[in-house]
């Protein structure tokens, strides 16, 4: 065998390097120089059997899978910036099953429990901190939406629980705004213990070394300009700025920007893109150990590793290819979290950010072969970081096999077709 | 921040609008379209990197509703390719 075509190999079981203390030890004592490269930089092929647009979550979930599950190894996933540089870097890592609708909590409750085995799966440590989220409801109406909401999740093994103002407040001792005589005082709380998160950054790089190990390539600085059909109207590869790559599959997942891309392909989709925001505080000594959601007051946040508070802010109003924060929306969604945690006045704030995120009408997420064949498309995702792993393994069921997996199987463009919407109000978290 | 152009009022911040959604298409006849057409119609939103047409309503001010042109990437609000005249 010829070097070249051996030094892939050598190199595929170098990858096969499990990270444990042994390994650390080992290349410790190299003073941490010995280590092999967590993904290899292969040059770009001609054609693959599957390319991915996109090497966020959903992008490189699915690529795992398929070559895991369904031993499609022949496979790309390219991406336009760095790996894990879109949304999957943006978002406030809520990772949650308290949806409402009987079509997405079985998807959500098998996402959240492949979260939680992903250190493990992936050999990588994902900092899971299953930690609860706690609703702080101030109205009767968003208290019983929440409690129809507990019993239909009942049914599918979720959990949702209500309990009292002050029980409330016991567990969020710096919660002590909207007392008796404010506008709209806690009334109680909802409690959801699936709810958890992680490390965003290792999700990504967890998934692209197991992707590379399985012999899947990754490809960054790699922008597709457009989506080639062939003379029968099947997909055939794209056009990228690195030149055409061909390929009889092709996956969109490109979060915000998935209607730009399948216009190229004469493709209409029912979704428009919003710019959802998030601000962070500097770090303080540890305060709350639970996600905290206020969907009345319209804001929610959690407290980091490090100690900094991340704050989810509202979208801007309308369609939105912005990536960051308005002054009034700012100020709205911090005079909201004053109301209740008059203390956190004194914070000061470090960073604010957004990213582009596209919706459906219905709120749901569409995964679906398109009306061009080999085409499919894994979009719709509002809240969609904890939907990562379920994301990639319904899809790459359905990439491989050519049928849905049960558990998205409702997630379908037909839908749009037939006026058969599922309307979900699960999607969003503060509001 | 937008200071969006209101008839009656003048420039105003955009806080004191209430979003109305793109300028959709006129509604077909319901008799005299295709049910794909009639789905189309309910269900596609323009979702362009660039100029939309959109409504706004000044509900914190005059109550007037009122379209603009506006590139979403920068939210700059721009001549719309209808209104040269
Ligand atoms: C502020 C904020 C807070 C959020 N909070 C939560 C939360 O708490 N919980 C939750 O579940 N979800 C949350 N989300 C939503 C979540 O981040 C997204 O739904 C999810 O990350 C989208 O899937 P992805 O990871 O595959 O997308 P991305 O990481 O955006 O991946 C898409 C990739 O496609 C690439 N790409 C785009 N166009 C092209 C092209 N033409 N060619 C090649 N590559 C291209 C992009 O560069 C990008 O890397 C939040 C989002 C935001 C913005
Ligand atoms: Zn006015």
């Amino acid at each position: 065998m010829p070097l070249d075509e051996c030094l892939p190999i050598v190199n595929y079981v170098l990858m096969m390097q499990k990270y444990s203390i042994a390994s650390l030890l080992r290349h410790g004592i190299n003073n941490h120089t010995s280590w092999p490269k967590a993904w290899r930089s292969p040059p770009l092929k001609e054609s693959y059997d599957v390319v991915i647009i996109g090497a966020g979550g959903h992008g490189l979930a699915t690529a795992y899978y398929l070559a895991k599950e369904h031993g499609v190894t022949n496979i790309a996933v390219v991406e336009r910036g760095w790996l894990g540089g879109g949304n999957i870097a943006r978002n406030t890592i809520t990772i949650r099953s308290n949806y409402m609708r009987d079509q997405s909590i079985p998807f959500y409750v098998k996402s959240v429990a492949l979260y939680e085995e992903m250190t493990k799966e992936l050999n990588f440590n994902m900092m899971h901190s299953k930690r609860t989220m706690i609703d702080v409801i101030q109205n009767y109406p968003m208290m019983r939406d929440r409690r129809r909401r507990q019993h239909i999740m009942d049914i599918y093994g979720s959990t949702y629980k209500r309990i009292s103002e002050a029980e409330v407040r016991k567990r969020i001792p710096a919660l002590t705004g909207g007392g008796p005589g404010s506008r709209l005082p806690v009334i109680g709380g909802m409690v959801h213990t699936d709810a958890g998160v992680n490390r965003h950054d290792a999700v990504a790089w967890g998934y692209a070394r197991a992707i590379d190990a399985l012999g899947g390539e990754i490809h960054q600085q790699t922008a597709v300009e457009s989506l080639v059909r062939g003379a029968d109207g099947a997909i055939e590869g794209l056009q990228t700025n690195r030149g055409l790559i061909r390929a009889k599959k092709v996956a969109v997942a490109v979060s915000g920007h998935t209607t730009t891309l399948t216009e190229t392909a004469g493709l209409k989709l029912p979704l428009r893109t919003m710019n959802l925001t998030a601000f962070v505080s500097e770090p303080v000594k540890p305060l709350v150990d639970v996600i905290v959601n206020c969907p009345d007051a319209g804001f929610y946040f959690s407290q980091s590793d490090k100690g900094e508070m991340v704050i989810g802010g509202a979208p801007d109003m309308g369609q939105s290819f912005r990536r960051d924060i308005k002054q009034h929306v700012f100020e709205d969604t911090v005079s909201a979290m004053l109301s209740l945690f008059p203390s956190f006045k004194k914070l000061k704030l470090m960073r604010q950010w957004g990213g582009h995120l596209d919706i459906a009408q219905d709120a749901s997420p569409i995964m679906d072969e398109t009306d061009v064949p080999g085409l499919f498309v894994t979009a719709g995702w509002w809240g969609g970081y904890k939907a990562i792993p379920a994301g990639g393994l319904t899809l790459a069921h359905l990439v491989a096999t050519g049928r849905p997996h049960e558990l998205m199987k409702d997630f379908t463009l037909k839908r749009f077709r037939h006026l058969d919407y599922v309307m979900e109000t699960g999607t969003t978290t503060a509001r | 921040m937008m200071n969006i152009p209101c008839p009656f009022c003048g420039p105003r911040n955009e806080a004191e609008f209430a979003f109305g959604g793109p300028v959709k298409p006129r509604r077909p006849d319901p008799n005299a379209t295709s049910d794909d057409e009639w789905a189309d119609y309910l269900t596609q939103v323009p979702n362009p990197l660039g100029p939309v047409e959109e409504r706004w309503w000044h509900v914190k001010g005059c109550g007037t509703w009122l379209s603009i042109w506006r590139d979403t990437r920068t939210h700059d609000i721009v001549e719309g390719p209808g209104n040269a005249d």
